[in-house]
């Protein structure tokens, strides 16, 4: 088990150095700051002024290195914009997005656990078939129209919703719901396979052979060993679900880090992106570890194969 | 059954296709011409609506079944041309990590590794800021930030091939690596790669729609779904269909597209895992 967390860690430092690489070459290999910061009819010493200001003019991997060992620290400098340390701005945003991703992988368990099973259960048959073609067309649903389709509804027409913002619980329900719904077909095939797998081993037969109640089968035997596949599987989800958290709250106005990246491109505010962008992948990173230790304390299998 | 699926969904896509290809031909109207006059007129069978605006107008009143036919031609452009570049790149680093393995091999796994953490969303909404919105760069974009998912199915299966025996014979025979990886293990790789494009196509479209919804996309007045869907928002409390209609066009595209690749995965190799 220590080999497996070492390993485990080991990755996770990897990932984190090429995400704070990939952040850096965006913009400073991409554009050029400077182009981004002076008006356009600036003069040519200007420039330069500026350049040496902003120690543009010092080796690349010296600049990456002063990047990276502030970013360490939490600076990642001033906003452009606003005039404060980007950090302390992209982190007071981060509340109302996790709050907001864990509503919708709430969501999502609610509609696919039960669905997933009962499809298992009832391979074939109607209810399953009427759950798969429902997932297929839930996948391939996009967010953003479902989002504006549920507003539409649901506080246009009928008035019963807030159509954004954030405060209270009805605030939640719609934009939960809908990134909820674009995880839900995902996970509910999940359980689904993962419970018709389980259901065929011995010790299910097993288990029904002694005389075990069918409900005490399927929720003490075939449920839990299901679920290892599953929680793998959501946990490395979990960037799309942050990918799907950013789409929604740009529909609904959610005041999460999304949003603020989104106005902070349209202001070319790079450093608030730059901290956005690391910080929410770290956020990733980490929840993608400790998903695979979880797993692995489930699973002792896994520990031992990878 | 899904075989029958994907025949349907094949047909769906042949239309959607076809009428993108011959826009210029069967659009009723041309897809920026302005008609202040008949704004916001609803769809021909609301009432007010005509029979020269199927499905209405805009709130500058240009009609939206001639912009929705038009929108096609850019999201199917990104779509293919942005898989084709992806697919191109994944292909070529997942051979190359497979079949070389070691430090190749780490250096590529660890890229992936990183990209496939990263939302797709994230790193588009960040390159797109810094590079600016236009077709080319969206075209980039998407099919530079989409190579990873090819690159590791790619070489696991390349993994799986390198060991059998004409991949040795081969060897034994003296071929260069170059003609072992493109004459003997590409071939065998065709399936898969022709599958995960298929699905990699609705993708990208999602994903072109969504930054031309932000605004971050194709710049109107230039008629792309998502930027359609993005203007129509803030005309939804009154004129819900210039919000509706767009985004139905990416829904049915994209379920057409997803269930054309799984049939394709069913009926290339029943038990292709992707």
């Amino acid at each position: 088990m220590r080999r497996y967390i070492a390993r485990q860690l080991v990755q996770l430092v990897v990932v984190i150095i090429g995400i704070s690489i990939l952040a850096f070459v965006i913009l400073h290999v991409l554009g050029d700051p400077v182009l981004l910061l002076l008006p356009q009819n600036a003069g040519k010493e200007e420039f330069e002024r500026y350049r040496k200001l902003l120690g543009l003019d010092q080796p690349i991997w010296f600049q990456y290195w002063k990047f990276a060992s502030h970013a360490i620290q939490g600076d990642f400098g001033k906003s452009w914009y606003a005039d404060t340390p980007a950090f302390g701005l992209v982190l007071e945003r981060m509340p109302p997005t996790i709050y907001l991703t864990l509503a919708g992988f709430f969501v999502a368990l609610l509609i696919a656990l039960p669905l997933g099973i009962l499809s298992a259960l009832k391979q074939h048959s109607f209810v399953d078939n009427l759950c798969t073609g429902v997932a297929v067309a839930g996948q391939a649903m996009p967010i953003f129209w479902l989002g504006i389709m549920l507003i539409i509804i649901f506080a246009v027409r009928l008035r019963a919703l807030p159509a954004s913002g954030y405060g209270t619980w009805q605030h939640f329900v719609m934009p939960a719901f809908c990134l909820g719904a674009a995880l839900a077909p995902i996970t509910m095939r999940l359980v689904r396979s993962g419970v018709i797998e389980v259901m065929n081993m011995e010790y299910i037969k097993t288990a029904r052979a002694k005389g075990v109640d069918e409900r005490m089968v399927v929720v003490k035997h075939a449920f839990r060993n299901a679920c290892i596949p599953v929680i793998t599987v959501l946990g490395l989800q979990f960037g799309q679900l942050l990918g799907g958290a950013i789409i929604t709250e740009t529909v609904f106005a959610w005041p999460g880090v999304a949003t603020l990246t989104v106005e902070s491109i349209r202001n070319q505010d790079f450093p608030v992106v730059q901290c956005a962008v690391v910080l929410l992948a770290l956020i990733i990173v980490t929840a993608n570890v400790i998903v695979d230790l979880v797993v692995g304390l489930i699973d002792p299998r896994i520990r031992v194969s990878t | 059954m899904r075989l029958k699926w994907g025949v349907a969904a094949a047909a769906v896509m042949l239309v959607i296709v076809t009428s993108a290809l011959l826009a210029p031909w069967i659009a009723p109207h041309d897809p920026l011409a302005v008609n202040i006059r008949h704004r916001l007129a609803p769809p021909a069978w609301m009432e007010g609506g005509e029979l020269r605006h199927l499905l209405g107008t805009d709130q500058i009143g240009r009609d939206l079944l001639a912009r929705v036919i038009y929108g096609g031609r850019i999201s199917l452009v990104i779509g293919v041309s942005a898989v084709m570049l992806s697919a191109t790149i994944g292909v070529l680093l997942g051979l190359a990590a497979g079949y070389f393995g070691g430090r190749v091999d780490w250096t590529i796994m660890t890229a992936v590794n990183v990209l496939l953490t990263f939302p797709f969303v994230l790193l588009a909404l960040a390159v797109i800021a810094v590079l600016g919105a236009s077709l080319t760069n969206m075209i980039i974009v998407l099919g530079v930030a989409g190579w990873p998912i090819y690159a590791r199915v790619i070489r696991a299966e390349t993994m799986a091939i390198r060991e059998r025996d004409f991949v040795m014979a081969g060897r034994a025979l003296g071929m260069s690596h170059g003609r072992i990886i493109f004459r003997q293990i590409l071939p065998n790789l065709v399936s898969p790669i022709v599958v995960i494009a298929t699905l990699q196509v609705a993708q990208v479209i999602v994903l072109e729609s969504f930054l031309s919804f932000l605004g971050l996309g194709i710049q109107p007045p230039t008629p792309a779904w998502g930027n359609m869907l993005g203007e129509g928002r803030v005309y939804m409390l009154n004129s819900w269909w210039i919000a509706a209609f767009p985004g139905l066009a990416i829904f049915v595209t994209t379920l057409a597209i997803n269930l054309m690749g799984n049939a394709l995965r069913d009926w290339l190799d029943p038990h292709m895992k992707l």
